[in-house]
């Protein structure tokens, strides 16, 4: 057999009709739904006379449009209402599982997935959400969809795709001390752009890959959407199989001993070729900051904001221009001469245990600047929740004058009462600085936790690495 | 879903790259429960000043493109959330047709389920489809898909390429879930056989009583 990538094994894996010219069927292993996308997909599967055909591998949650304050209390926002109401009739017609705002497993579908061990390398996992890319740091192939794709599997428990071309991510080198996965990621799509990936998957690669913890590879894989590609996966190996043992949905006993075999053939083969190679070298990363409008106007926290003028091309300098108006900032100002009004930790990106911890030990001790309005800790679900409160990190954020909040999407997308206010500036570790992403006329900042946690501190953004905490590994 | 074959109508440019889903259908507007009347809401935040009057400046309320059903865009052309809410807006506006130098995968995907036609051209040809707009009020153009191609009046005519498959799907209009399920014995199939590839798929432990902490 020719060498293949992990891609190309986990689709072939999965194949059950493929043709030329015409898109493949693929089976798919777990589809998770929230209750953002699912609603027309399900009113769909109705009208059209047709049942769930795997509730058995579809898994619910409610987590875009939830609050983080007091659940106990009324929904007032009555389409949040209908959406919650929809989701938990939808489910229980079908006997889909719901882990719902009050079940002690919510949380965001992509920190629960991998959680509580649903997501299991070498399987295909889609979400209708385009950040389900995250569950690509366990080897499999994972995916967002649209709503009418969401109906597809519900009804097919398939999904009619076209292959994708692979490319190598490899990121050699060690990790300097104070930068993080985050900053990783953001230097790669500040390296290829926000377009790059499109029709790919991203592997990623190299020491710098290999030395991240499960989490850190979430994060990266997380953001592979940011980079156009709708995939990104990481091989698995023995920091994955740790992580995996014990979970609530992994194989037991020698189950699992037979599933790390099978996990473990999954890597790309010697000699499997990609499509495209980018390779960057760890050692020349510095801390990450976003300035503009998209995750690729990106640069390094030493740098200043850039000169439209600057840019090749003439696109370029029109979009790189008009992100400077909408964020308030001139050509040349340095990064950490930027002044903050709130700060976000959370999202699927950056809201789990390890994000937490990191934060903590940056502000352990510390207080939030006095010109900061708000200061955010939104765990990616209860179970961080739970285990951050029993090692205390709550009290540390509450002390330091952060809020801490129950789990959901929260302000990196806004849907429930967690906004950012018109006009002003945040330090965010979510995934997009679109316009208006966490708010009309709101001004993200993309970074990393320890960042977040020590522009909070300053009110400005700072170098990390001057920060002598070991929270900056 | 509306099956489409040709349609000649007038276009409307938004001159911007990476115009992202979230600038298509805001964010409030994606817990509403219908398929349906997302046209109001498409590019809400650019086009409406606060208190909900139009922005003049927004090039859509510039009564030169009111009615128009073709769409002129930039590169990487819906890309980030893959909320199918933006397709669903873009569409009940009036828009049937899409053409930008490229698409994110996505909602190019999410097209193909509405009944939109996205067109890739080269950016030279996208350039000058944004000059011919801007200097002609009114300019029109035909998209054929049967011909693949989208031409003016004034002697344009230019090719593009798009896959046999969604060229059948939109011109037929076709349900592609009643396509899958036609291979229902194969599929059901592949269920039997799944255990022996992946040992571990099926044995999942009950979450229910789960302790909050592992």
């Amino acid at each position: 057999m020719p060498s293949r990538t992990m891609y190309e094994k986990i689709w072939e894996a999965h194949l059950i009709r493929e043709e030329p010219e015409a898109p493949a069927l693929i089976y798919i292993d777990r589809h998770l739904i929230h209750e953002g996308t699912s609603p027309q997909a399900f009113a769909g599967l109705k009208a059209a006379g047709r049942k769930v055909r795997r509730p058995d591998l579809t898994f619910a949650v409610m987590d875009h449009s939830v609050p983080t304050v007091d659940r106990m209390l009324p929904i007032l926002d009555k389409d949040a209402a209908g959406q919650f109401d929809a989701l938990e009739r939808n489910c229980r017609e079908t006997g889909v599982r719901l882990f719902d705002m009050h079940s002690a497993n919510q949380g965001i579908v992509h920190i629960i997935g991998p959680e509580l061990g649903i997501t299991q390398p070498g399987q295909t996992i889609v979400c209708g959400d385009s950040h389900t890319s995250t569950h690509g740091a366990f080897g499999a192939l994972a995916f967002g969809i649209g709503t009418s794709e969401v109906e597809h599997v519900l009804a097919t428990q398939c999904l009619s795709q076209f292959r994708s071309k692979a490319a190598h991510i490899v990121i050699n080198g060690k990790r300097p001390h104070g930068v993080t996965a985050k900053d990783l990621i953001l230097a790669v799509i500040g390296k290829i752009g926000i377009a790059d990936g499109i029709g790919h998957v991203f592997e990623y690669a190299g020491e710098a890959i290999r030395g991240l913890s499960m989490e850190g590879r979430m994060t990266i894989c997380n953001m592979s959407i940011e980079g156009g590609a709708r995939a990104g996966m990481v091989a698995p190996d023995g920091t994955t199989f740790a992580y995996m043992e014990g979970r609530p949905f992994v194989p037991r006993g020698k189950h699992f001993q037979s599933a790390v075999e099978y996990w473990k053939t999954l890597t790309s083969d010697p000699g499997a070729k990609f499509d495209t190679t980018v390779e960057l070298n760890a050692a020349e990363i510095a801390p990450q900051v976003t300035w503009g409008t998209n995750p690729g106007m990106v640069t390094s926290v030493t740098s200043r904001v850039p000169d439209p003028a600057a840019f090749p091309h003439t696109d370029e300098q029109k979009a790189a221009a008009h992100a400077l108006e909408y964020m308030g900032l001139k050509p040349g100002t340095l990064i950490v001469d930027i002044p903050l009004d709130r700060v976000f930790i959370g999202s699927c990106t950056n809201s789990r245990l390890e994000d937490l911890r990191a934060a903590a030990r940056v502000v352990a001790g510390k207080k939030i600047a006095r010109t900061l309005k708000q200061a955010l800790v939104v765990p990616g679900s209860r179970v961080v929740k739970a285990e951050a409160e029993k090692e205390g990190l709550d009290k540390v954020f509450r002390a330091a004058g952060f809020e801490w909040r129950d789990a959901g999407c929260s302000m990196c997308i806004g849907m429930n009462d967690d906004r950012l206010p018109a006009g002003e500036r945040c330090a965010s570790t979510s995934n997009r600085n679109f316009e208006g992403r966490q708010g009309k006329g709101g001004r993200t900042h993309l970074v990393s936790p320890i960042m977040a946690a020590a522009a909070a501190i300053a009110g400005h953004f700072v170098d990390i690495r001057e920060w002598n905490v070991d929270g900056a590994e | 879903m509306q099956p489409f074959s040709t349609h000649t109508g007038m276009v409307a440019p938004v001159d911007r790259v990476n115009v992202d889903t979230d600038q298509m259908i805001p964010k409030q507007f994606c817990k509403l429960l219908t398929r349906e009347g997302y046209g109001k809401f498409l590019f809400f935040d650019w086009r409406y000043l606060d208190g909900g009057k139009p922005n003049p400046e927004f090039i859509l309320n510039w009564p030169r493109y009111h009615g128009a059903s073709i769409l002129l865009a930039r590169a990487n052309f819906g890309c980030g959330s893959s909320r199918e809410h933006a397709p669903w807006g873009v569409l009940d506006y009036g828009f049937r047709v899409v053409i930008a130098p490229s698409f994110a995968d996505i909602f190019y995907n999410n097209c193909f389920k509405n009944g939109i036609l996205p067109v890739t051209l080269p950016d030279q040809q996208v350039d000058d489809l944004f000059r011919r707009t801007e200097q002609n009020p009114g300019y029109r153009l035909t998209a054929d898909l049967p011909n693949q191609t989208v031409s003016d009046d004034h002697g344009l005519k230019l090719s593009f390429e798009i896959g046999a498959f969604r060229k059948e799907i939109l011109l037929k209009g076709l349900d592609d879930i009643g396509l899958s399920l036609q291979h229902e014995a194969k599929i059901t199939a592949y269920e039997k056989g799944h255990p022996q590839h992946t040992p571990v798929m099926y044995t999942p432990v009950d979450v229910k009583n789960l302790a909050p902490a592992k």
